[in-house]
């Protein structure tokens, strides 16, 4: 098995950051679980799923020398039929005793013990680790969600104060119209539009400035300064001139959006080495084509951090500019009239929507970047 | 070194007197269609040199002119008392107390956290992400479910506005000090265990003070940050009181000066937060021995 192989391989990184790793956890954690099996057994959760915990958790115990991927997917794929059984007795009152309890607990130290051992693996195999490195979060990210759901609906707690992610997702799927209609207007339209006029805004005032050392010795310290400004604040303002639809919000993406990209642009056209200038004067290269050919690529990592901080800007703002004000439609809109309707459902599915659209977003732009910027020693490594 | 301050200063003075030229214009600009439709119907025809003073003294003016936001602002904060509701001072001490509040809760999960992460393993590598992934998510758009829920629930005044600064302040914080705790070289740890040195005293006398410049570097991003989450949680509360509550009482009323005004002293507050704390990071890094050139 290729695993076996690669198992405590030192990948010849510098391991020298974290000399220090809690050998007692793994222990820790599949020996919790069992004894809290053991306990549910007693305190008359379902004997299945108690027998089948408690008999996984003590192999990992016993057997965790040999494999950790072995441990791992064990226990793992044990915590998941655990968190199913759990979840489908959730609704029968009967059934939620101490003894539950135990076992969600159980269950879900036993997926804590695979993503410990899952993160222990050392491995020299490329794709392997990327693999790893993707499985690990969202293993973490789903027992969140399995947790979320086991409490709201084993603890009863109001829908209004948290539904459960599954009422979520049922209200997901029941109002796609509303939500894709949310989505057209405020991230097609403002975010994507304002976005694109902002970055490019920036972008251009940095070439046009780029000559005169004067308005850039002027400008930088009054970009920097605004970059810290509350710049959402302007969102009422633009309300009033540009009126309650997607232009108005797309004008606060602008603002939002333009000063960092202004400050990272001009401090990336100055990243190239004096060398590198030399070579290029040695070509006899004009002006634009050393600026098209050695500073603009070597600005790019600075622009692309512009690009990815302003993601997430552009969506805060338009978001927020809808608290202003908007037809009846968009996110922020629809998130700020369903609050006080009390729909938290609605709101939270709406909160995904964002959640989705804003990580789709970053996640383009950081591939854009590692495609672009493929030279960069970031990236390479 | 007096005539290096004076050389770096003249091009940011020439640049803000620009802008402040350039607002001129603008709101001469912008503001002479209104004075035309009043001298329309009123049947009078006043010379356009009349016109373009009259836009400078406009009630709601589309762009207020510079001079009315200064005006507006020293009577709504020398002119009135501190406690009053129409002072911005009162306003202004609002946002900045829950602003506050939130930025060292912010800082003080985000120091947390960072711990956490840098000494466990399985940590790092399953939370981190989700960390970074929950500020690709426009946090301020569920400011207003927080506020309501909590309100529900009995939670009222300033902790729910701080919650909000609070998520949007430790993300900077955690992210800086992760690298902060993982900066010390590898030459270093080693002289730590030469040293014999237990992880606890590593990491009180290694890893935490080379942090620190790390960690104020961060502090400035996320103090500035609370400011924003503050005025935001405003919003949603029903324009009660602070400058988010000013800023949405002088949109439903169309007070451009008011919310200008608003909008400056916010630009004000957050611009001296951040110096405070870039100066307490300077002294700080100063007495430790930190400070590069």
């Amino acid at each position: 098995m290729a695993e076996s192989v690669n198992l405590h391989v030192i990948t010849g990184e510098p391991q020298a950051a974290r000399p220090y790793r809690f050998r007692a956890m793994e222990r820790f954690l599949f020996g919790g679980a069992g004894m809290l099996a053991l306990l549910g057994l007693l305190l008359q959760a379902p004997w299945q799923i108690s027998l089948a915990t408690l008999a996984v958790a003590l192999i990992a115990f016993l057997q965790l020398k040999r494999s950790r991927l072995l441990a791992a997917i064990a226990t793992g794929a044990m915590a998941l039929v655990a968190a199913n059984s759990l979840i489908d007795l959730v609704d029968q009152p009967e059934a939620i005793n101490a003894g539950f309890w135990c076992l969600v607990a159980a269950a879900w130290l036993l997926a804590w013990g695979c993503v410990d051992q899952l993160s222990a693996i050392k491995t020299l195999s490329r794709s392997y680790r990327t693999v790893l490195n993707v499985l690990i979060p969202v293993l973490f990210g789903l027992w969140l969600l399995i947790l979320w759901e086991l409490l709201t609906r084993g603890l009863n707690v109001p829908q209004v104060l948290l539904p459960a992610p599954s009422q979520i997702g049922q209200r997901f799927m029941e109002s796609r119209a509303i939500l894709w209609m949310d989505f057209k207007q405020t991230f097609l339209r403002a975010v994507l539009i304002g976005y694109a006029i902002g970055c490019g805004a920036g972008f251009i005032v940095a070439i046009l400035i780029d000559r005169s050392p004067f308005l850039q010795r002027g400008l930088l310290p009054i970009g920097n300064l605004v970059s810290a400004l509350p710049i959402v604040g302007v969102a009422p303002i633009m309300v009033m001139w540009f009126g309650f639809d997607w232009p108005s919000k797309a004008a606060v993406v602008i603002i939002m959006t333009f000063f960092p990209m202004l400050v990272n642009t001009v401090s990336g056209l100055s990243a190239a080495q004096p060398m590198q200038h030399d070579l290029m004067k040695t070509y006899a290269a004009s002006y634009w084509q050393s600026l098209f050919k050695l500073r603009i690529p070597e600005a790019l990592p600075f622009i692309f951090n512009a690009l990815k901080i302003n993601s997430t800007l552009a969506m805060i703002g338009a978001i927020v500019a809808e608290f202003f004000g908007t037809p009846t439609l968009g996110m922020g809109f629809r998130i700020s009239t369903e609050v006080g309707r009390m729909n938290v459902d609605m709101v939270w599915a709406e909160i995904a929507v964002a959640a989705l659209a804003g990580s789709l977003f970053y996640g383009l732009v950081a591939l854009l970047e590692r495609i672009f910027t493929f030279w960069h020693p970031s990236v390479r490594s | 070194m007096v005539s290096r301050h004076v050389n770096a200063a003249i091009p940011v003075i020439v640049v803000t007197l620009a802008i402040v030229v350039l607002w001129y214009v603008g709101a001469a600009l912008l503001n002479l269609s209104w004075e035309k439709s009043v001298a329309e119907r009123n049947g009078t025809a006043p010379s356009t040199i009349e016109m373009l003073r009259n836009t400078m003294h406009q009630e709601r003016p589309v762009l207020p002119a510079p001079h009315q936001v200064v005006s507006e602002i020293i009577d709504t904060t020398i002119h009135k008392k501190i406690t009053s509701k129409r002072s911005l001072i009162y306003h202004a001490g609002i946002t900045l107390s829950s602003s506050m509040l939130g930025f060292l809760m912010g800082t003080l999960l985000g120091i947390v956290l960072a711990v956490i992460i840098v000494y466990n393993d399985a940590l790092n590598k399953s939370l981190l992400p989700w960390i970074i992934a929950s500020q690709t998510i426009p946090i301020l758009a569920i400011a207003p479910m927080i506020i309501v829920v909590l309100n529900a629930v009995g939670i009222q005044g300033l902790l729910p506005k701080a919650f909000i600064s609070m998520y949007l302040s430790f993300f900077p914080v955690a992210v800086g000090m992760v690298k902060g705790l993982n900066s010390p070289s590898s030459s270093h740890l080693d002289l730590m265990r030469t040293y014999s040195a237990s992880s606890w005293q590593t990491f009180l006398k290694l890893r935490l003070p080379t942090s620190l410049p790390f960690l104020f570097t961060s502090m400035k991003v996320a103090v500035a940050i609370s400011v924003v989450g503050a005025i935001v949680a405003e919003l949603p509360t029903g324009a009660v009181a602070g400058l988010g509550a000013r800023l949405l009482a002088g949109s439903y009323y169309g007070q451009t000066v008011q919310i200008w005004s608003a909008l400056v002293v916010a630009s004000v507050l957050a611009a001296l937060l951040v110096v405070i704390v870039g100066w307490l990071g300077d002294f700080v890094n100063r007495r430790m021995g930190l400070a590069h050139g």
